[in-house]
């Protein structure tokens, strides 16, 4: 899978990879609190040689990238560090969306709720769709889990059309936002003005991004990859298989509710044109092309898949061609992304490793796809 | 388990900060004394140590085989195959290639289920137990051709072992709840103590499927027997291994059984086979055809029959 | 929770048993011609996953672009949204022209396909899930290559022939599209199985599909049994295009395939995958099925609904399908 080539052109990466693991934790905090903080001044300075302007307003911009950036580290979880290749992520985006939609638009007939209580009540119930899609599946060979992830998106977008309370191609206007008004009277929370947005998703990616973190770095993230590399032997050291897949689908899921709920907010309007299979694919991609396994490489892949279309508009046309020869050419050349699969799955991980050789752990960026997980057991 | 291993304890706090040796407690290792080393190793054999209850006392059966076959369609891998496992004892499969000793091997860790019999563990039937579950019942394993968790480091390796003991939730997990610090910490405490055990503490930080050949053999050992298994199976953990490499190995599992574990062993070496194992049971064409003390199975005529001259080996 | 209960009351699916059981035959005799169209398209599933344990995401474009080649042939001599008034041998010879042009443009996407995308990855001997990427990966691609030629809507409809009852069982009539589709299509399964299993090519694609390295041992050609059996399964999707847009004259779309797709592979699963006439047996089960719930439910978007369910069912209750999963037959 390596071949000499990719190792020669990796050193300056592993370097600066290299270079950051052996920094102290204090210091890796001094380099990152100015990094998100000119994340979170993003839309504000709006940097000339960033702006995506006049072809895409460029907090909405960076709004897409935010929101983006969430669902790849959902999908993350799933496609990452469990392994199971989940092509429906979209139907779980678009079960999120409409429970902010129905509990908030005027055009439902359920109750209203506050904007911001549907997004807790969104990850919970994408989260339950997640088990109930997961509890057949997740015993199935992973292609087959493919191919139903895949129906199963299909499915929710069908559903939105042929269930009347659903509202189809109608859909529902003016679901809710986070309260609070500017001085002047307007809304803070307005779709045209995507800096709040952006800043709301921003918190949350790094509020889940935290919460990912801690379960990678516990028997639920070893749990995980060792699913990733080898289901029997897995098994056969003790890993519930099932319990942790169903877990990180149901994680998965979750965040993906999250963000779109978030969506919904945003842009005001729900209905079933938005949540069709080209866009799970895309989300794949983000993850795939950044680096599957790596949640530094999923941002960095949304970032791309989310920002190339709003950057050149002439190519927005052509953004799912674009990202379906990518994902074919990634494949062949380099499988593991722009970044390799990373992850540290101990909690005192780095004190342990000192304590025992004086050194961090080895880094590599190798390919979470690399895993081969099909070989028999006990041959 | 103790937490006093003498290991030195750093604070959780700004633990880089405390690192005083250059190479850590390996390197620290080469220079210390002869007897400092024994002491280090007595306290890693501490740690290493299982500790849990076991039902049965020592020399009592521990596992029992009762009339298990195996079936795959109309090949008989095993024929009403009955032995026990006694707790304490390094116990010999060994059998001609096909003889079923793998399959013996997988029914036992619930790979395969049999088509009829039982196995029992403490007297208690396994009958459809998972194969998760019987990790956690006490029964580890590992694998003839090697199958470590190749994108995880050796460390997390064995820890991954450690978790099949571990009660942590999602949500604690999540949270970081007292239960997930204090098993996070004694899993890295036993899996280190662990990889110096197995001796490749050096490699810690390695990716599995970077390390050398013998160390990934070991490093499947110490995986194991993070899971504090009642029994431990190696399925033939000598193959490829060069004499030295083996000799060194015959001292392992003898240190592993002196450390409180029971081991059952699959091995095709013969000489390693005699000179490590307190009993052998033989298999050929999934029947048992003796069982006895090495000395007994290396003049057995019909273990002779079935080897063919390899018993010479043995004896030489 | 007042709102709540008239929700669920809104959303709740009425059963509409009366329609089903007056269309019953009608519906079972529509469901067998969708379902032959499946069965000849999940066909390709089946080969490919039997040789290569590899699902080719990406035949479901094999299918929509023999579609493409149907329209444009048919176009061009002269077919419209109108049934053209043509003697029944210049119909069958317009049709045939269209079905050849159909499979070789198929098999040809199929080959390449295979040749671009598969076999770079087979040399390197990576893992499935890079394989699945790929296989999306190329799916895409073929579906917005399509997309940015023709533009998003569908072509216009070409009308074959109005179909015409020709006798009436169990009071529903059938006509002849129907038998034209599912003779066909029976046809050329069974070219296929005697192919398969008669042939000394066929005893090849068996020998790779029970062991591969044996087979190769034995001096089959692997490379060549893989690349036919692309071929295989792009003409018979080929062939199925032309029923397809028989069936459903304004279904030439980009993404028509998709849908298509996933229940010729629900097909493919049911009947057992890898195995040919559990292709045939799934496919027109799920025809029939799926054109039931259709009706039951109400709307035609239900019968991919019900695809899908039956699906999973099938997965989680008999995931080696009603047949078994083999080509090579020996498979323990």
């Amino acid at each position: 899978m390596t071949s000499a080539r990719n190792e020669s052109r990796r050193p300056h990466l592993q370097q600066l990879g290299e270079w950051w693991n052996s920094l102290p934790r204090t210091r890796q905090w001094l380099v990152l609190i100015p990094v998100v903080l000119l994340i979170y001044a993003l839309p504000v300075l709006n940097p000339p040689i960033l702006s995506t302007e006049p072809g895409t307003n460029f907090p909405i911009a960076c709004f897409n990238a935010a929101r983006f950036a969430l669902i790849a580290l959902g999908l993350n979880v799933v496609v990452g560090q469990a392994g199971l290749l989940d092509l429906g992520y979209v139907g779980f985006f678009a079960v999120g969306a409409y429970v902010a939609a129905l509990f908030t638009s005027p055009d439902s007939a359920l109750a209203k709720l506050p904007y911001l209580v549907t997004l807790p009540l969104a990850m919970v119930i994408t989260m339950f769709f997640g088990v109930v899609l997961g509890t057949p599946t997740l015993r199935l060979r992973g292609d087959y889990l493919a191919i139903v992830t895949l129906g199963f998106g299909e499915i929710v977008r069908l559903l939105a059309t042929i269930v009347p309370p659903l509202k189809g191609q109608v859909g529902f206007q003016e679901v809710g936002h986070p309260p609070g008004r500017l001085p002047d009277g307007s809304l803070i929370f307005a779709s045209s003005n995507g800096t709040p947005w952006y800043w709301l998703v921003v918190t949350l990616t790094i509020a889940m991004l935290m919460l990912v973190g801690n379960l990678e770095r516990s028997r639920v993230g070893r749990a995980w990859v060792a699913i990733r590399e080898d289901e029997d032997a897995a098994q056969i050291m003790g890993v519930p298989t099932f319990k942790f897949k169903l877990w990180a689908f149901a994680i998965g899921a979750a965040i993906g509710g999250l963000s779109g709920a978030l969506f919904a907010g945003e842009v005001g309007f729900v209905n079933n044109q938005k949540f069709d299979v080209p866009t799970s694919v895309l989300f794949l991609a983000a993850v795939v092309l950044g680096g599957s396994g790596n949640k530094v490489g999923v941002l960095l892949g949304a970032f791309v898949v989310s920002y190339v279309p709003d950057r050149f508009t002439e190519l927005a046309n052509y953004k799912y061609l674009i990202f379906g020869l990518a994902l074919i050419i990634l494949m062949i050349f380099r499988p593991q992304g722009l970044l390799g699969a990373r992850q540290r799955l101990l909690a005192k991980g780095r004190e342990a490793y000192q304590r025992l050789i004086g050194r961090p752990e080895q880094v590599s960026s190798e390919s979470a796809l690399a895993a081969e997980s099909a070989k028999g057991v006990g041959a | 388990m103790s937490q006093e291993t003498g290991l030195q304890e750093v604070p959780d706090e700004a633990g880089e900060e405390h690192v005083q040796v250059e190479g850590g407690i390996v390197a620290e290792l080469e220079r210390m004394t002869p007897e400092e080393r024994a002491e280090h190793e007595a306290e890693v054999a501490e740690v290493v140590a299982p500790d849990r209850e076991i039902a049965v006392g020592f020399g009592e059966t521990l596992l029992e085989l009762r009339e298990v076959t195996v079936r795959f369609g109309g090949l008989v891998a095993l024929d009403a195959v009955s032995f026990g496992i006694r707790r304490g004892e390094i116990l010999g499969l060994i059998g001609p290639n096909g003889a079923g000793k793998t399959t013996c091997f997988n029914a036992m860790t619930g790979v395969y289920r049999p088509t009829s019999g039982q196995v029992l563990l403490e007297d208690r039937p396994l009958g459809r137990r998972k194969r998760h579950q019987i990790t956690r019942l006490g029964i580890a394993r590992t694998f003839q051709n090697i199958r470590l968790f190749g994108e995880m480091t050796a460390l997390e390796n064995v820890v991954v072992g450690t978790d099949a003991r571990h009660r942590t939730s999602v949500l604690g997990a999540l949270l970081r709840g007292p239960r997930h610090r204090r098993e996070e910490a004694e899993a890295v405490e036993r899996a280190m103590a662990l990889l110096e055990f197995v001796g490749i503490a050096d490699r810690a930080a390695d990716k599995a499927r970077n390390l050398p050949y013998g160390y990934q053999r070991r490093l499947e050992i110490a995986r194991a027997l993070a899971t504090e298994p009642k029994l431990l199976c190696l399925d033939e953990p000598a193959a490829g291994f060069n004499p030295a490499e083996k000799e060194q190995l015959m001292g392992l599992i003898r240190k592993i059984r002196d450390d409180g574990y029971t081991v059952l062993l699959i091995e095709h070496d013969m000489r390693l086979v005699m000179g490590v194992t307190d009993r052998i049971v033989v298999l050929e064409f999934g029947k048992k055809i003796a069982e006895g003390l090495p000395a007994e199975i290396r003049d057995n005529p019909a273990v002779i029959a079935a080897y063919l001259g390899v018993p010479d080996d043995g004896a030489a | 929770m007042h709102p709540l209960t008239t929700f669920l009351a809104d959303a709740w699916i009425n059963f509409d048993v009366g329609s089903l059981r007056d269309q019953f035959w009608s519906n079972t005799f529509d469901g067998l011609t969708y379902g032959a169209i499946y069965a000849l398209v999940a066909m390709g599933y089946t080969l490919v996953y039997g040789v290569l344990n590899l699902i080719n995401f990406a035949h479901s474009e094999v299918f929509i672009v023999g579609a493409y080649a149907v329209f444009f042939v048919l176009s061009g001599l002269g077919f419209g949204p109108s049934a053209p008034a043509l003697s029944i041998g210049a119909l069958v010879a317009d049709l045939l022209l269209a079905m050849v042009a159909a499979m070789l443009v198929s098999a040809a996407v199929a080959v390449i396909l295979e040749r671009v995308a598969y076999r770079p990855l087979r040399r390197k001997g990576v893992p499935r899930l890079v394989f699945l990427i790929t296989a999306i990966g190329a799916s895409f691609t073929i579906q917005y290559l399509i997309f940015i030629w023709r533009g998003p809507s569908a072509e216009p409809a070409v009308i074959m022939f109005r179909p015409e009852a020709v006798f009436t069982v169990f009071g529903a009539d059938i006509d002849d599209q129907q038998l034209t589709i599912v003779a066909a299509a029976l046809v050329l399964m069974l070219v296929a199985d005697v192919f398969v299993n008669r042939t000394r090519l066929g005893r090849g694609v068996r020998a790779v599909a029970q062991d591969p390295d044996t087979a190769t041992l034995m001096g089959v050609n692997k490379e060549r049994v893989i690349m036919l059996t692309f071929l295989m399964g792009g003409l018979l999707a080929g062939a199925a295009s032309l029923f397809y847009v028989m069936k459903v004259p304004s279904g030439v779309q980009y993404s028509g395939g998709f849908i298509l797709g996933i229940k010729a592979f629900a097909a493919a699963v049911l009947g057992g995958i890898g195995n040919i006439r559990g292709a045939l047996l799934g496919g027109l089960l799920l025809g029939v099925v799926s054109n039931y719930g259709q009706t039951l439910l109400g709307a035609s978007q239900w019968s991919d609904v019900v695809a899908f369910v039956v699906l999973v069912v099938v997965l989680m209750f008999r995931p080696t399908g009603i047949l078994g999963e083999s080509l090579g037959k020996a498979r323990v």
